[in-house]
């Protein structure tokens, strides 16, 4: 076969060179790979602050800083994870990625605002690190911004706040851009039924992007004029309303993490039967499922409120969406395990983070029970039960997924292989980390220990002091991984087109793919994981 | 039926079967791994669906998850549910202090004193951000929002100290809002309501 040359050596547009050929690309797999260096730098960050909080808390009373770096720490911790790793991780880098390959296309409908929105990115986060250094420092507010402390503090919560609106714009782009995209410039041949299940996942999650997103972007800039204007519209002191901003965040939040969560799962969807060799389970279940949590997910907000004041009647309601929006979710982890059944299995790094996945999320998901339930959540809400319960469905969900996905994909993307043994390694400790870091933050928060505390009772220094163990484990554990996939660019193990046996469009094509992805229109599927005819080649 | 105990069944409720469901998934996940791997078994079964057994899978759930919200808010209710007779304090919180005014006007700062095995109605209110009252050993926690009055109410027990915390981030000050309830015998609680100094 007749290599033909990869994105990597054709510019596009034509006739760009050097780094202009990056700045200035329209090429969504360049696109990609500029987000992936740009979101694996501030998580870096992000998992450092994150570390040094842990440290902090290691002993009672002052350990390495102050309580004024802490509540800045923390508020920085949870705003660059939330809005510069989590939400953008996985559409951003795979979804600009593969998403147009899994369609059997050339790129995104809109290649220029895909560009535009790399940048938006790149300044929301140049944003918050000047909001660092200027007018009062980085806010101590927290990363829910609630007023009126928000409104109060003399941080610099206007600027950080503007900078999350930015990053609302680039991410609403990406899913404009997404949805175009599924509708306009699928493959002719391809149903809709025959779209694989990572891009219908980011299909969802575009949705709620760009229906959800301007509501935190309304109510972000109405807490500037707050500050700015003295409008009154949340202070309670001029007979504004604090609840009314809860509602107004919330309402883009909640939504929010399923936008975080779906394409983690979708993510997963595609590892599992790859090695598998088998169909997904429930392929249709899984789609409208996914549809489903948008959907549901989008009427849930106000189970954060439950002990804000607001009225029992609104309790009752949400408590209940809450627990119907648990169903479609439920129906993915048993769909994920039944293709396990009577399938032909290969272990691989990419297969055991998935499995770490399921296992880590379903944790997270099922003491959501406790969460959305009325009379249990009023003994544990606001402590660290809250803290461990999301962190397992943030970072043992849709984390663990990032990470199945870059080791997934990565041969596709850079066409080399990392080091099996060492990914395995990495993965084993920051899983055991992971859990010596978290399990004792249930136990806490049962304890009723107050989350976004610098300091605390005697009663809870035991289970901190092994928290902050795990903690060390998980950091060593992902440095460790992230080492190993960077060491790959030296070693340059040239990895084959298809090296997992995958049978969406992605694997047809080569690795490093080619400018235009396809040397032809591709051939579709009837069913996008119909894998007779991998195991006739095998 | 104390608040305290409905709280609890519900809790463990919900976590056990979690527990349960989280065990078995888990189990059948590892199970299937090593019975089914590549060396074992090369030639995968070719299965799509099922589609009685996704149904079943999909109502079995849903009558749990409901099951669950109904023990969920009946819990609840039990905790706004106030017994006529509650002895009533207000508490008022600041940044970074729990303030009590007793019927008599006595004020105490982080120190809250109420008579044992009675029910105890706290009406909180906020004098500048967002706080929240939490007291983790009767399970009641309610966020003290300036211009919002709202509630806490709990059957005290057998004479005792509580911790008191505030749950709601407000401040360099947050972790240090602290306050002890102590539940004291009906003589003892009517001598202190009485006493000037605190």
């Amino acid at each position: 076969m007749a290599t033909t040359p990869s994105f990597f050596e054709t510019p596009a547009p034509a006739g760009l060179t050097g780094i202009k050929a990056w700045l200035l690309t329209h090429d969504h797999k360049r696109l990609g790979l500029m987000y992936l260096w740009a979101v694996l730098f501030w998580f870096a960050l992000a998992l450092v602050i994150g570390l040094l909080l842990r440290l902090e808390l290691m002993t009672m009373g002052r350990t390495i800083m102050s309580a004024g770096v802490y509540n800045s720490a923390f508020t920085l911790h949870g705003v660059i994870m939330i809005f510069l790793f989590v939400i953008p991780g996985i559409p951003a880098i795979f979804g600009n990625f593969f998403l147009p390959i899994q369609l059997g296309t050339d790129d995104v409908f809109f290649p220029r605002l895909n560009l535009l929105s790399w940048y938006l990115y790149i300044l929301g986060g140049l944003l918050a690190i000047v909001s660092l250094f200027t007018a009062g420092g980085f806010p101590d507010t927290g990363w829910t911004f609630y007023v009126p402390f928000s409104i109060g503090t003399k941080h610099n919560v206007p600027m950080t706040v503007f900078a999350a609106f930015i990053l609302g714009m680039s991410s609403m782009l990406t899913g404009l851009n997404f949805i175009t995209t599924v509708h306009r410039k699928r493959s002719p041949n391809m149903g809709w039924m025959q779209i694989p299940l990572f891009t219908w996942s980011l299909y969802a999650t575009a949705w709620v992007q760009v229906l959800a997103t301007p509501v935190i972007s309304i109510t972000l800039l109405l807490v500037i004029a707050e500050r700015l204007l003295n409008i009154g519209l949340f202070d309670p002191g001029r007979g504004g309303d604090p609840i009314l901003y809860q509602h107004l965040f919330w309402m883009y939040s909640h939504p929010a993490v399923y936008v975080m969560i779906l394409p983690g799962m979708g993510v997963v969807s595609e590892i599992i039967p790859t090695f598998s060799r088998k169909a997904i389970f429930g392929y249709k279940a899984i789609v409208f499922s996914s549809m489903g949590i948008a959907i549901a997910g989008s009427l849930v907000w106000a189970h954060h409120m439950y002990t804000s004041g607001m009225s029992d009647t609104a309790i009752f309601v949400f408590s209940l969406l809450t627990f119907l929006v648990a169903i479609p979710t439920a129906v993915k982890v048993f769909s994920w395990v039944s293709t396990l059944y009577k399938a032909s299995i290969e272990m691989s790094p990419p297969l055991l983070y998935a499995l770490i996945f399921i296992y880590l999320f379903s944790v997270g998901g099922l003491t959501g029970l406790v969460l959305g339930a009325a009379g249990p959540d009023i003994h544990v809400h606001d402590t660290h039960f809250v803290v461990a319960h999301f962190h397992f469905t943030m970072f043992g969900g849709t984390g663990f997924a990032f990470f199945a996905a870059l080791h997934f994909w990565w041969p596709k993307m850079f066409g080399i292989m990392y080091n099996f043994r060492r990914a395995y390694i990495a993965a084993t400790l920051t899983t055991v980390g992971f859990l010596f870091h978290y399990v004792p933050m249930f136990i806490l928060g049962m304890m009723g220990m107050p989350r976004r505390s610098y300091d605390y009772l005697p009663q809870f220094a035991q289970g901190n002091a092994l928290a902050t163990v795990g903690g060390i484990l998980l950091f060593t554990g992902i440095a460790l991984m992230l080492v190993n996939l960077l060491l790959s660019f030296r070693s340059r193990i040239a990895a084959p087109a298809n090296p997992w046996g995958g049978c969406t469009l992605e694997w047809t094509v080569p690795s490093p793919p080619p400018l235009h992805n396809f040397l032809r229109q591709p051939d579709i599927q009837d069913y996008p994981y119909d894998f007779t005819e991998i195991l006739r080649k095998s | 039926m104390d608040p305290v105990v409905g709280i609890d069944r519900a809790f463990w409720y919900i976590l056990v079967v979690s527990a349960i469901f989280l065990t078995g998934i888990t189990l059948v996940m590892i199970y299937f791994v090593v019975r089914y791997r590549r060396s074992r078994h090369p030639q995968p079964a070719d299965i799509r669906g099922n589609w009685q057994l996704e149904v079943l899978w999909t109502v079995i759930p849903t009558v749990i998850a409901l099951s669950m919200f109904a023990v969920g808010w009946k819990s609840y209710t039990g905790l706004r549910a106030v017994p006529a007779g509650a002895v009533q304090i207000e508490v008022l919180a600041q940044m970074f202090s729990w303030i009590f005014v007793y019927a008599n006007d006595k004020e105490s700062e982080n120190l809250l004193v109420v008579p044992e095995h009675t029910p105890i109605k706290l009406n909180i209110n906020s004098l500048d951000v967002i706080h929240s009252f939490s007291l983790p050993a009767f399970r009641v926690k309610a966020d003290a929002v300036k211009g919002l009055p709202t509630y806490v109410w709990f059957q005290s027990g057998d004479p005792g100290e509580f911790d008191i915390m505030c749950a709601e981030y407000c401040g360099i000050g947050h972790s240090k809002m602290l306050a002890k309830l102590k539940v004291v015998p009906r003589g003892e609680y009517d001598a202190w309501l009485e006493r000037e100094e605190q």
